[in-house]
């Protein structure tokens, strides 16, 4: 799991958070830069976390507030450390009759989570999500930057298993 | 220029390669070089052939032979039997269902024979990651065109064409930018729709990964005739091929001059940025889009005032999707009457449409406007698989009408398919067989839109937890048939009320599976039973079907 950044010993929290000022002096002077900067942030500890809000309003000129409701409003990101692998499945009509519901109970099994839970060693995070826009291959899942198609529920302990 | 006899086209599409095109295309290039062939044959990579269902394919030319679900090592074989001895591997070649032989060739193809390329004309041609194969298909020959013509000519002429919207509303493209050219201002910008979102939509990704320049040739034109000098792409975070390949045109496109200062020493200036989502299907509004590139939460604007007057960052935008922009090329060179002369009186040109589901050949098509449904899911789709019965299809994806086989005969365009009481939308075809239930499937689309509404109104926000709620208990057999009428009232409520097209959209996909499917629900109500087999709740609500069919909703 992405480990939580109030959990690091200072010293290397600081060095950690000037790492988010990087990312800010790149992006602050273009317009409309809030999601980029939060993007990349979330590259930087795989969610994020809160303690970066506050330099980023700064910087912007924006209340905290405006960060929590645009870093809870979008699916891809993280206000809580998750998975080290996110699953993102897809549970739409086209993938939904191709079989979805078989994979996701396949992955259960596996991995014994449900949508929304993390395993309890950090590795993997379970997401149901909206169209991936790969339904010429359905069902589709995604495990983070890699999109699988055509996936059969007999074939996800290998598909796991080629991310562990 | 070094000259090859043959070419090994490999679709290097997202469907292709989640089906191992690497592999294939690595082993044909030790192949080939092996046999000492490099300098004979060369392999490229393209973008999608458009028959995802049989990837990953390749297509030999000079002779345009299709072979499909090649794998690694089928590549000995082709090499040594076609390339080497001119004979063609007939096992790996494509068989339409209505004839047993193997199909030869491309142009053979029923496949294709039906359709009319226009967006799609360099996909599955060209490298799409090659400036210069883009410029020798015709490539930015538009765009210089267009700057020799003048705004005013260019404008005439997109208006002329009567191209409408494909983003899904069907606005006519050429009063959209004529507005956006005639709002006051020294800064305008436009913008390029690139977040796909419809459930069952994937032909803008496959066009951005196909011919990237397609796009930004067309947005360029979009700037000269608007009078903006600055566009940003809006596209999807989960798209990674797709943002590379446009970053990496963008880049070739400064190079030669075509994108930047001063494009064709014309003295117009015209730039190009890329912009992510992050997840998020309303943000494919074009108001809640600029929310998003400005930073913010993607909630829909109240429209008047629209994006032409007041858009992104506060300035006249013109705001277009990715198919609508690439028929602009095409369109500037070879005229409006041309464009007027493929597809309906109303609906001129092509759309592309992805088929998904219950079909033989998922894939991209692309066909004149006003083909009717039953040729597209037959003569091009292949029809049904494993001999089982239609259903019903749903156009214009999970917001768009659900149609049964009595309206199949209906012809594909704005219009027509509004006239039938569903939509043509984004252009996305979802074909079920009789072995889904349709209240499952009504479940399915209700989720959806409870998972993606945004929450800024309260119609959306409520009435999609609560049809979701409704129809749970439909196929949990609990479901009455006053829940039937308020399903009903509740559709009425949102369609009326709510802010944005998404809480307006979610009642025609839930009411068409109502309307033409209604023995089904009230099965489900009052016989606690699913006539498909496929609900199956917990707590034992419903009955056992008689047949089942192994597959279960959840």
């Amino acid at each position: 799991m992405s480990v939580a950044l109030e959990k690091l010993p200072s010293q290397l929290r600081e060095q950690r958070l000037k790492e988010v000022d990087q990312v800010i002096l790149r992006h602050r002077d273009r317009p409309g830069a809030l999601l980029t900067i939060l993007t990349e942030i979330q590259d930087l500890f795989g969610y994020l976390p809160e303690a970066t809000f506050k330099p980023v309003a700064q910087a912007l000129g924006i209340p905290v507030s405006q960060i929590w409701g645009v870093a809870t409003f979008y699916t891809l990101f993280n206000t809580r450390p998750r998975g080290r692998h996110m699953i993102r499945l897809c549970e739409n009509a086209p993938c939904h009759i191709q079989g979805t519901v078989a994979v996701l109970e396949a992955i259960q099994r596996e991995l014994g989570i449900a949508p929304g839970e993390d395993t309890q060693d950090g590795e993997w995070g379970l997401e149901l999500v909206s169209c991936l826009g790969i339904c010429g291959v359905a069902p589709a899942l995604m495990i983070d930057d890699q999109v699988y198609g055509n996936v059969r529920p007999e074939a996800i302990p290998a598909i796991l298993d080629s991310h562990r | 220029m070094h000259l090859y006899r043959a070419h090994v086209l490999v679709c290097a599409g997202t469907n292709c390669s989640l089906k191992g095109h690497r592999a294939v295309r690595d082993a044909l290039t030790r192949e080939i070089v092996g046999r000492g062939l490099g300098d004979e044959i060369k392999v490229v990579e393209t973008g999608c052939f458009g028959l995802c269902e049989q990837g990953p394919t390749i297509v030999v030319y000079p002779e345009g032979v299709l072979y499909c679900r090649v794998k690694a090592e089928d590549v000995p074989d082709l090499v040594g039997i076609h390339l080497l001895k001119g004979r063609r591997v007939d096992r790996l070649m494509y068989r339409e269902p209505t004839r047993p032989v193997a199909v030869q060739t491309v142009p053979e193809l029923d496949y294709f024979r039906k359709q009319v390329r226009v967006v799609l004309d360099n996909c599955g041609v060209i490298d799409p990651d090659s400036l210069e194969e883009y410029i020798g298909h015709g490539g930015y020959t538009a765009l210089a065109r267009a700057l020799e013509d003048g705004p005013a000519r260019v404008l005439a002429e997109v208006k002329a064409s009567g191209l409408r919207g494909r983003g899904g509303a069907g606005f006519p493209a050429g009063l959209k930018w004529e507005f956006g050219a005639k709002a006051p201002g020294p800064i305008k910008y436009v913008v390029c729709n690139a977040d796909e979102g419809e459930p069952g939509t994937f032909k803008d990704r496959l066009i951005l990964e196909g011919d990237p320049h397609r796009i930004l040739e067309g947005m360029a034109i979009c700037g000269f005739a608007t009078g903006a000098r600055q566009g940003y792409v809006y596209i999807r975070g989960e798209y990674g091929l797709s943002i590379s390949r446009l970053e990496h045109s963008i880049r070739n496109a400064r190079e030669l001059g075509l994108l930047g200062e001063n494009i064709f020493n014309s003295g117009f200036s015209f730039d190009v940025e890329v912009r992510f989502g992050a997840g998020a299907y309303v943000c494919g509004e074009e108001t809640a889009l600029f929310e998003s590139l400005e930073g913010k939460r993607g909630e829909p604007r109240i429209k008047p005032p629209y994006p032409t007057e007041v858009g992104l960052f506060g300035r006249p935008t013109v705001i277009n999707n990715v198919e609508t922009l690439a028929n602009i090329p095409a369109i500037v060179n070879r005229g409006a009457a041309w464009y007027r002369s493929i597809g309906t009186d109303t609906c001129p040109g092509t759309k592309v449409f992805t088929l998904t589901g219950d079909i033989v050949n998922e894939g991209l098509i692309e066909v004149p406007m006003g083909m009717t449904l039953r040729e597209v899911i037959y003569d091009i789709g292949g029809g049904i698989p494993g001999g089982r019965r239609f259903k019903m299809a749903q156009t214009g994806g999970t917001s768009g009408g659900c149609l049964p086989e009595s309206l199949l005969d209906v012809p594909m365009d704005y219009d027509k398919l509004a006239a039938a009481g569903s939509a043509l939308g984004s252009g996305a075809l979802l074909v079920m067989d009789d072995t889904h239930c349709i209240v499952d499937v009504a479940r399915v689309f209700a989720r959806f839109f409870l998972h993606e509404s945004c929450g800024q109104c309260a119609p959306c926000r409520e009435g999609t937890l609560q049809l979701h709620h409704i129809l749970d208990r439909f196929t949990a057999g609990r479901g009455s048939r006053e829940d039937l009428a308020l399903l009903g009232r509740l559709a009425k409520t949102m369609a009326g009320a709510s802010l944005c097209p998404l809480g307006q959209s979610v009642p025609l996909s839930i009411m068409t599976t109502l309307k033409h499917f209604e023995p089904e629900y009230l099965a489900h109500i009052d016989d606690r039973a699913c006539p498909a087999g496929t609900c199956r709740p917990p707590a034992g609500g419903m009955k056992p079907a008689a047949a089942g069919n192994g597959r279960r909703g959840y």
